[in-house]
């Protein structure tokens, strides 16, 4: 799940306070707390002290302290509903860019450029105040305490600007460790609960883990030790996390990585794979299945796009050469500083409809020729609550819109450029989260919708009524489709498990209970990213189509299922076998992993398949030049 | 005091004046670590192959007490804690390439032999390298590596943990693990790997919860580690010739020593902790202050990977001059062991990596005064070699050689060999320099006067004539005594030029076979034209009647005249053995016959003058009398012949004085016991003597082989034979026609306690006459020796039916 982010809001500093409740708070000086049912932000409140650079909650995130650029450190109550000012504590010349609670609640560690200090929050007064600053032949260069951590016994871990982490005494002022890591930043800094590991994040990309271990065997005397490294990054990691059995990173590549520490894991599994998260599980590409369009939403704008097409034919691995270019046929500008959260394009690819987080657009695309005209249609229904997924139907002529609280509402699209509001469809029983996953059946009779709860209704269109829920499965749906001819719900969970569901009978389809009792692959349960995206050939009604980030697959129903000894990833073999050896190998999972990073892939029709790739490349060179470093031999 | 292990000794310098102070011979095979008693910092124990464990008291130079432990000793460790016993690895019984660590207890049974038999096992399936075992702090567990596997064991837990990283292959090799070393006071295990990453390991204790930590800055092995005493550094070297210091563990705090020469193999540190030396591949120890300064080096014969120039005496110094360090001449000295410079010829950065073709010295020529130098050098490229013929004028100012002309690509491909003029009373504008090359022609180069004004220099060389003959690559050349004639020779044959008008003067060849090496006789015997072929053949011509003198059937591959004698010296090889023959070219019986001189191939020879002619008794050495003959073998032992007959080398050497003159600097271990081979193979025969001084990777020195200490003699029953043997040839030598002086030279080593050893001195030294000894000995002659003598008759015959 995604909130929309906002152009003026830029988010330096996130923590999650009592009750599961989280904030942000960013250089607009604002706290934010976001709603996490409604997936926005629900009250905001200004520091008071110019741009806030840190926020920290105290070990019970009943309070919360801001760091910010007037080198004022203040707390903030927790109450229902909101934050409330609760007062200041000394103020310091110098911007305060890293905050931590001591344990005990007691003392706030605030580390700003040059120093650090150490807060008392019942007094409010200065405690401590360290000089960090670095001295190179009598040159005196600004040192920047990026991140600090105050561990129970008092010590006071920071990472600054030099590459260096640090470990003081506080009470004494005295410098206990100093490890340089890196030459340049180390940005982060994040300590485990049982605070014997510390993992840090630099700007070169590079994390490093800490273990305070013993120095001999059997003695208490400890020390912090550099252990491992890890570079999964190619930029600055502006965020780690240190959870009980993993490092988790993030930083300006946007990539989000979870690396398993192997000794904590007990038995090789699922969490003992080291994951790179690179795109959002979300639908960012939508087609225009008979008008061959395709519809790229970016966080400002939108782009459509005639695909090209050929008159040739060919072999397997041959590249055709086109008989018409690909056409660039519109880039639509959203207003306002609102990210877009979710667009779609109509089947006939007559309609174009998109969501910010506080407004609906829905235009009318009418094409002469070569030509393209747009036009906004007027009296979009003023909807309560933003949309959280489009999706039309399949005759394009009506617009399903989900909604928080479970809603999904169905708009009419009426020629020339018109449409009303019908229905609005709403669970039995309520539902506090949005929906966020929308399915409409190809003979407009059906309509699957989940929610944040993960609880996935039916509904019938004809009559407007809820007709059944699938059976709760305790994970998050990734993915859901339902088939043209059988009208069977086909659905992906994040846990790489399928099922198929049969509408009219409200119940799993035989095939789905086999895929249960036998279990799917292991090698199918250990890919990385969940499924993104489900559709049906036409031509065959057992093979469904699905995609993830790495691979699509055709999942053939009436082929036998793979066991855990065969290989899933069996194209290439098969290709080299006789036609009888084949017969023998053949199972369920045709999986084709040549398009990567792969972000949609859908069947048009006649015969085509659309791919959607996204270079890496593509996305790093947009990003700012990563530090240099030397890399030997080169 | 620094202490290394040098093949079956164990050698002292001083560290202040770098200089050899002792030398501890007595174990019977190659010592291979050394340990200094962690309760008497005066004394030493020393393991060798030969199964011994010693201790020394290296003061005084005495062994203390013998330990016979039984199986070959590979390593040795003393640790503190461990009152009685030490820990040697030792192959595993019945299985080959297994080894184990074991500890010995060490009896304080009185006497100086003592049986040490008791051996309990401590680790199984260990590397034989000493570099693969560390002990950690204070004794508490044992740590060793073997290819992915790290294996620590705790003494008083009696746990044992194994630890392996997966295994990465890259192009340029593997991550096996190549050497360990402990922390002094923490538990902390640092490893190094093939592929150039140090790993510090803690937490070890723990099976599961263990972590390292890497450092990475070496490109390639990591030859060794060492931590400083105190524990806060660690240095590690290998084959970039880098010593990196690596503060607290932190992979961002590192002190380089670059440029140490050549690669590192052994890193120590003294145990004050304010010098550590390091070791190097090429037979030098380098010692650096604990600020990471170069402090000094011991050095000898520098080691090269390939001794392309060959040997070469420098008349100036009667040095030796032969490929030093990569791209340097070095002129070594024989009298005192000493090396006297290294002249940087290629004057190009060495790089260390693999692969990489290097411009490397080929050819070296003195003129005969030593006043001019001529060197060659290339760069091995598959396409076309990269030369170039170097001219370096002896500056007496400042006593080295300056270069004078530099000629880029002399020849269109390699140059095969290079002479001078040798023209002793001629004046300087004489001297003439010939090259010749694969590319079919042989080169004249003169000195010229410049007529360049703004030129430093008066003269340079330029080309004066070039020759060729038939389009046959020319292979060698060679100028007689009196400087008149040039022999060239092309492929199967020699022609011989004016070096006034130089014209073809004359052509020999003796089909099949092209010549391999040529040279003319000297002093009476200058009128004769001595030539070896590759098809077996040794010709000697006529040079007034331009015919063939007479010629013998035998693979020679060194052909080396004496400059101050008409004596040739050849080097033949014949079935997997190495003979000498010396003869003079006027008649065609060789003075001198050495068979079976050593196992290897000799590849290079070279006759020494000797400062003063020596008084020979015996008629057979008189060719030695006014110079030295030494030898380099393929495997790059250097060798000399004797003429001191064995009694009167023994006096000297039992009493162990000067003895490490004899021996080569080969510094290749330190305190802690690090070790490399060092053969010291001696053969008797009526007065003769072979000293090998054998070095798997380097070159020793042998400066005065004469010196054979007496402990390493072979023992009586082996030496009877030898005896026996040449007293019969003597008798035969009255009956039969001439029969050379037949020795057996025994290559195989002496492997006999030191204890048999001094037996066989004190007899040794009691035969005043051994010729009247061995005369009543005779009647002990067995059967199967008449039967081996016989056999040795049949090769003589062989052989001089050749004639």
């Amino acid at each position: 799940q995604v909130i929309p982010g906002h152009e003026s809001r830029s988010v330096e500093a996130l923590c999650w306070g009592a009750g599961g409740r989280l904030f942000g708070a960013g250089l607009s000086g604002e706290i934010t707390e976001y709603d996490l049912g409604q997936l926005r932000a629900s009250c905001s409140l200004d520091g008071g002290g110019g741009p806030i650079w840190s926020m920290a909650a105290n070990s019970s995130g009943t309070q919360l302290a801001i760091g910010c650029e007037d080198g004022s450190v203040k707390l903030f109550q927790v109450v229902p509903g909101g934050i409330q000012f609760e007062r200041n504590l000394d103020r310091r010349k110098g911007r305060v860019l890293c905050l931590s609670w001591h344990p005990s609640d007691t003392h706030i560690a605030a580390g700003s450029i040059d120093a650090f200090r150490v807060l008392d929050v019942c007094s409010g007064q200065t405690l401590q105040r360290i000089m960090v600053s670095y001295q190179v032949q009598k040159v005196k260069r600004e040192c920047v305490v990026w991140s600090i951590a105050f561990l129970s016994c008092g010590t006071v871990v920071t990472s600054d600007s030099f590459g260096r982490v640090q470990f003081w005494d506080w009470e004494r002022g005295t410098l206990v460790e100093s490890h340089t890591v890196s030459t340049s930043a180390v940005l982060s800094l994040a300590v485990s609960e049982k605070e014997d590991s510390i993992v840090v994040g630099t700007s070169t990309g590079a994390t490093y883990q800490f273990q305070l271990l013993p120095v001999k065997m059997g003695s208490l005397e400890k020390r912090w030790v550099r252990t491992k490294p890890f570079q999964h990054h190619t930029h600055d990691v502006r965020a780690v996390a240190h959870s009980s059995t993993a490092l988790i990173s993030g930083g300006l590549d946007a990539q989000l990585v979870i690396r398993p520490l192997m000794e904590k894991i007990q038995k090789k599994s699922y969490d003992a794979a080291l994951r790179k998260f690179t795109f959002p599980h979300r639908r960012l590409v939508s087609c225009a299945r008979k008008a061959h369009l395709l519809l790229f939403q970016f966080s400002q704008h939108l782009e459509l796009w005639r695909l090209g097409s050929t008159d040739e034919t060919g072999k397997d691995g041959e590249v055709l050469p086109l008989r018409r270019m690909p056409e660039h046929l519109l880039q639509l500008k959203s207003k306002g500083p609102e990210h877009i959260y979710c667009s779609c394009v109509s089947p006939c690819g007559g309609w174009v409809a998109y969501s910010t987080a506080s407004r609906f657009h829905l235009y009318r695309l009418q094409y002469e020729g070569d030509g393209i005209s747009i036009k906004k249609v007027p009296k979009a229904p003023k909807l309560l609550s933003p949309a959280y997924q489009l999706q039309f139907s399949s005759d394009s002529s009506s617009l399903f819109v989900a909604s928080a609280r479970g809603s999904v509402h169905v708009l009419q699209l009426l020629e020339p450029g018109g449409c009303r509001h019908l229905h609005t469809l709403r669970p039995p029983s309520g539902c506090s989260e949005a929906v966020y996953l929308l399915a409409p059946s190809a003979d407009g009779h059906w309509l699957a919708a989940v929610s944040g709860d993960w609880v996935i209704h039916i509904y019938n269109l004809k009559c407007f009524k809820h007709h059944c829920t699938v059976p709760t499965y305790d994970c998050a749906v990734s993915a859901l489709a339902i088939h043209p001819d059988t009208n069977n719900l086909v659905i992906a969970y994040s846990d790489q498990q399928l099922f198929e569901f049969s509408i009219p009978e409200k119940q799993y389809t035989a095939w789905s209970r086999t895929v249960q009792n036998c279990g799917l692959h292991k090698g199918w349960l250990e890919r990385d990213s969940p499924i993104t995206h489900i559709t049906f050939n036409p031509k065959n009604p057992s093979h469904i189509l699905l995609h993830d980030t790495y691979m699509f697959c055709v999942l053939d129903k009436s082929l036998p299922l793979p066991d855990d000894s065969a290989l899933l990833l069996n194209q290439s073999t098969l290709k080299q076998l006789p036609e009888s050896a084949r017969q023998r190998q053949l199972h369920a999972f045709k999986i084709c992993k040549k398009f990567q990073p792969l972000l949609f892939a859908d069947l048009l029709d006649g015969n085509c398949l659309v791919v959607v790739e996204r270079p890496i490349m593509d996305i790093k060179i947009q990003l700012p030049l990563p530090v240099q470093r030397k890399k030997f031999g080169t | 005091y620094l202490l290394c292990a040098a093949g079956d000794f164990v050698k002292m310098y001083s560290l202040a004046t770098e200089e050899t102070l002792r030398l501890m011979g007595g174990h019977a095979d190659r010592v291979t670590g050394i340990q200094l008693n962690p309760r008497n910092h005066m004394q030493l124990y020393s393991s060798s192959l030969d199964g011994s464990i010693k201790l020394w008291d290296f003061m005084d130079g005495i062994p203390i007490k013998t330990f016979s432990v039984g199986p070959k000793l590979l390593a040795l460790y003393a640790l503190a804690s461990c009152e009685d016993s030490v820990f040697v690895i030792i192959p595993k019984s019945g299985e080959r390439d297994t080894f184990q660590l074991v500890s010995v207890k060490l009896t304080k049974a009185a006497g100086q032999d003592v049986e040490a038999k008791e051996l309990s096992l401590v680790l199984d399936g260990v590397d034989a390298s000493p570099k693969h075992i560390a002990f950690g702090r204070e004794g508490e567990y044992v740590a060793s590596v073997k290819e992915l596997n790290l294996q620590v064991y705790f003494f008083k837990q009696k746990q044992l943990n194994r630890f392996s990283v997966s295994a990465t292959k890259t192009k340029g090799g593997n991550n096996h693990f190549t050497c360990i070393a402990c922390h002094p006071t923490e538990d902390c295990i640092a490893t190094g790997s093939a592929d150039g990453k140090i790993r510090l390991w803690r937490n070890f204790y723990h099976k599961k919860e263990y972590t390292f930590s890497t450092l990475h800055w070496h490109h390639d092995t990591v030859m060794d580690l060492a931590f400083s005493i105190e524990g806060t550094s660690l240095l590690s070297g290998g084959v970039e010739s880098v010593l990196v210091l690596w503060h607290n563990e932190s992979d961002c705090q590192k002190d380089f020593l670059p440029r140490l020469g050549s690669p590192i193999e052994y890193i120590s540190v003294s145990p004050d902790g304010a010098l550590c030396c390091t070791l190097h591949a090429d037979n030098r120890i380098t010692i650096v202050n604990s600020n990471l300064r170069f402090s000094k080096s011991i050095q000898g014969l520098i080691k090269s990977a390939d001794v392309k120039t060959g040997i070469v005496v420098d008349p100036r110094t009667k040095a030796l001059v032969l490929n030093g360090e990569p791209g340097h001449l070095q002129f070594y000295c024989l009298q005192s062991d000493q090396q006297l410079f290294s002249l940087d010829i290629v004057q190009r950065q060495y790089i260390h990596q693999a692969g990489l073709n290097q411009a490397d010295l080929v050819k070296v020529a003195f003129s005969a005064q030593g006043k001019w130098l001529a060197t060659v050098e290339e760069r091995e490229e598959v396409t076309d070699p990269e030369l170039q013929l170097k001219l370096w004028f002896y500056d007496e100012e400042t006593q080295s050689f300056k270069l004078n002309t530099r000629i880029n690509m002399p020849h269109e491909d390699h140059i095969t060999d290079m002479c001078f003029r040798d023209m002793d009373e001629l004046e300087d504008y004489s001297l003439i320099l010939v090259t010749t090359g694969r590319d079919c022609v042989f080169k004249v180069w003169v000195m010229v006067e410049d007529t360049d004004p703004e030129a430093q220099q008066s003269v340079s060389w330029s080309c004066d004539f070039v020759g060729s003959y038939h389009n046959y690559q020319a292979a060698n050349c060679c100028f007689s005594e009196d400087g008149s004639l040039l022999a060239v020779s092309f492929e199967e044959t020699i022609t011989v030029w004016d070096s006034v008008t130089w014209d073809l003067k004359c052509t020999f060849c003796h089909p099949p076979g092209k010549i391999r090496n040529i040279c003319f006789g000297r002093l009476t015997c200058s009128k004769y034209l001595i030539g070896a072929t590759d098809c077996g053949f040794l010709c000697c011509w006529n040079l007034l009647s331009c015919a063939l003198e007479w010629s013998a059937h035998l693979n020679i591959l060194v052909l080396q005249p004496d400059p101050l004698s008409e004596y040739i010296a050849a080097v033949s090889w014949l079935s997997k053995e190495s003979s000498l023959f010396v003869f003079k070219p006027n008649e065609p019986r060789p003075i001198y016959i050495q068979r079976n001189l050593c196992k290897e191939k000799i590849q290079l020879a070279a006759f020494v003058p000797r400062d003063e002619p020596e008084m020979i008794g015996s008629e057979k050495y008189l060719w030695l009398r006014r110079s030295q003959l030494f030898f380099l073998t393929d495997t790059q032992e250097l060798m000399t012949l004797s003429t001191k007959s064995l009694e009167d080398r023994l006096t000297p050497s039992s009493k162990q004085l000067a003895v490490e003159e004899s021996l080569p600097v080969t510094p290749f271990s330190l305190l802690l016991g690090k070790h490399r081979r060092q053969q010291s193979q001696e053969d008797t025969g009526l007065g003769k003597l072979v000293v090998q001084n054998k070095n798997e990777q380097d070159s020793p020195a042998v400066k005065e082989l004469l010196h054979t200490p007496a402990h390493v003699l072979p023992s009586a029953s082996f030496l009877c034979p030898i005896f026996i043997n040449s007293l019969l040839i003597s008798k035969e030598n009255k009956s039969a026609e001439e029969v050379a002086d037949e020795v057996e030279m025994e290559s195989e080593k002496t492997e006999d306690d030191s204890d048999e050893e001094r037996d066989v001195t004190e007899m040794e030294q009691e035969d005043t006459s051994p010729m009247e000894l061995l005369g009543e000995m005779t009647y002990k002659l067995s059967k199967s020796q008449e039967k081996e003598l016989r056999k040795i008759r049949k090769i003589d015959y062989s052989w001089i039916s050749a004639f």
